[in-house]
């Protein structure tokens, strides 16, 4: 019996269902989808990396503006009561709802500022071409791990479902670090579009060699 | 590459069930106590929903509804499926089945809507004596049950659905 072997390095298995695929160059601008289950196994577009970098740097610091400026501001009958992000995780900080105010601020602040730094540290390096850190990889398993537990983009429809609520009684002014919260949101689904983890690991690889 | 969690399924029916518990006082018990000059109100969910379609706003509504009643009651009723096809090792409609999985993973964390709603009002609309908005019980029990639920979604094994014709061969 004769057995054909590829070399390993030249083999991609789905992350969904785990069928074997051959990994070839694609061409530029190009998609590969996996035949069993259809998902995206690998895109191709050069200066992506750079691109997603730049995206995820500017969204960490957006992040911060959204956490430090007023969030909204309400204002009824001579009456004023200014919100930022962090008083709305602290709306569950009595007794009982402890545990849910550090969830939320988990899921709106924290992931996603874990997943940015975590993204920033692996990839700087690979977009300058020099060795990767320490840690890169284990930096970048652990963005993915943490993907569906980032809800920004979640609590900003919350908002907009809560403005729509209270419009009947009271105005409401949007703050500054409202824009910013939607511009973390628009950049993080930007930056998710862009980014190739098969190219990533391999770009990783290669730097490793 | 991952070997195959073959606790899987166990580790998907106890979150499961942690998470249809939860969502049990998350309807019973009022989600947002309003008080104003004139009056005390506590609203559950569906009150919430209610309320929102008697203000005419009905796409609003609709979200809301959505994401508190339909998103997580299909994803029990998706997940149960799942996870009992597998177990009877059925070979059927296997794409459509990856393609719910897929949908469940994605579409179960918009289910917090509700929550975030609830944090903003009552981080808002706190002015001492004309109207507060302060959280219910309901909101913590709901968020832990979007959390199990998601939970139970990881742990579930989606190569399991392909295994069936490997072990059948």
């Amino acid at each position: 019996m004769t057995m054909h072997t590829t070399p390993l390095d030249d083999l991609v298995a789905c992350p969904q269902c785990d069928t074997l695929h051959l990994a070839r160059d694609l061409p530029v601008n190009a998609r590969a989808h996996c035949q069993q289950c259809g998902i995206v196994l690998m895109t191709s577009q050069p200066a992506a990396m750079a691109q997603v970098l730049s995206l995820a740097l500017t969204a960490f610091i957006m992040m911060i503006a959204a956490v430090s400026f007023p969030f909204l501001t309400l204002n009824a009958g001579g009456l004023r009561n200014a919100t930022s992000v962090i008083d709305a995780v602290l709306a569950f900080n009595d007794g009982y709802a402890f545990p849910l105010a550090v969830a939320v601020a988990f899921f709106i602040v924290v992931i996603p500022l874990v997943r940015l730094s975590a993204l920033i540290y692996a990839l700087g390096p690979l977009v300058r071409e020099q060795r990767p850190r320490q840690g890169a990889r284990r930096a970048l398993a652990l963005a993915e791990r943490l993907r569906p537990w980032s809800m920004a983009e979640i609590f900003i429809v919350g908002v907009t479902v809560a403005l729509i609520k209270v419009a009947g009684l009271a105005t409401v002014t949007i703050g500054p670090a409202f824009w910013a919260f939607a511009g973390v949101v628009v950049i993080t689904v930007l930056k998710d579009q862009l980014i190739c983890r098969y190219s990533i690991w391999e770009a990783l690889d290669r730097a490793k060699a | 590459m991952q070997s195959r969690d073959v606790d899987s399924l166990q580790k998907v029916w106890a979150w499961l069930i942690a998470g249809m518990i939860a969502y049990i006082p998350a309807n019973i018990y009022p989600m947002l106590l309003t008080s104003t000059l004139t009056e005390r109100s506590e609203s559950t969910i569906i009150g919430g929903v209610v309320e929102l379609f008697a203000y005419g706003s009905w796409g609003i509504a609709a979200i809301v509804f959505a994401a508190s009643v339909l998103i997580p009651v299909g994803k029990f009723v998706a997940i149960v499926y799942l996870a009992t096809s597998v177990q009877r090792r059925s070979a059927v409609n296997r794409h459509g089945r990856h393609k719910a999985y897929e949908v469940v993973e994605f579409i179960g964390r918009w289910s917090m809507i509700d929550v975030f709603v609830v944090a903003i009002l009552s981080a808002l609309v706190q002015l001492d004596t004309i109207a507060t908005i302060n959280p219910g019980i309901a909101a913590v029990s709901f968020a832990l049950s979007v959390i199990f639920t998601m939970l139970s979604a990881q742990a579930f094994d989606s190569r399991l659905i392909w295994d069936a014709d490997r072990t059948q061969q």
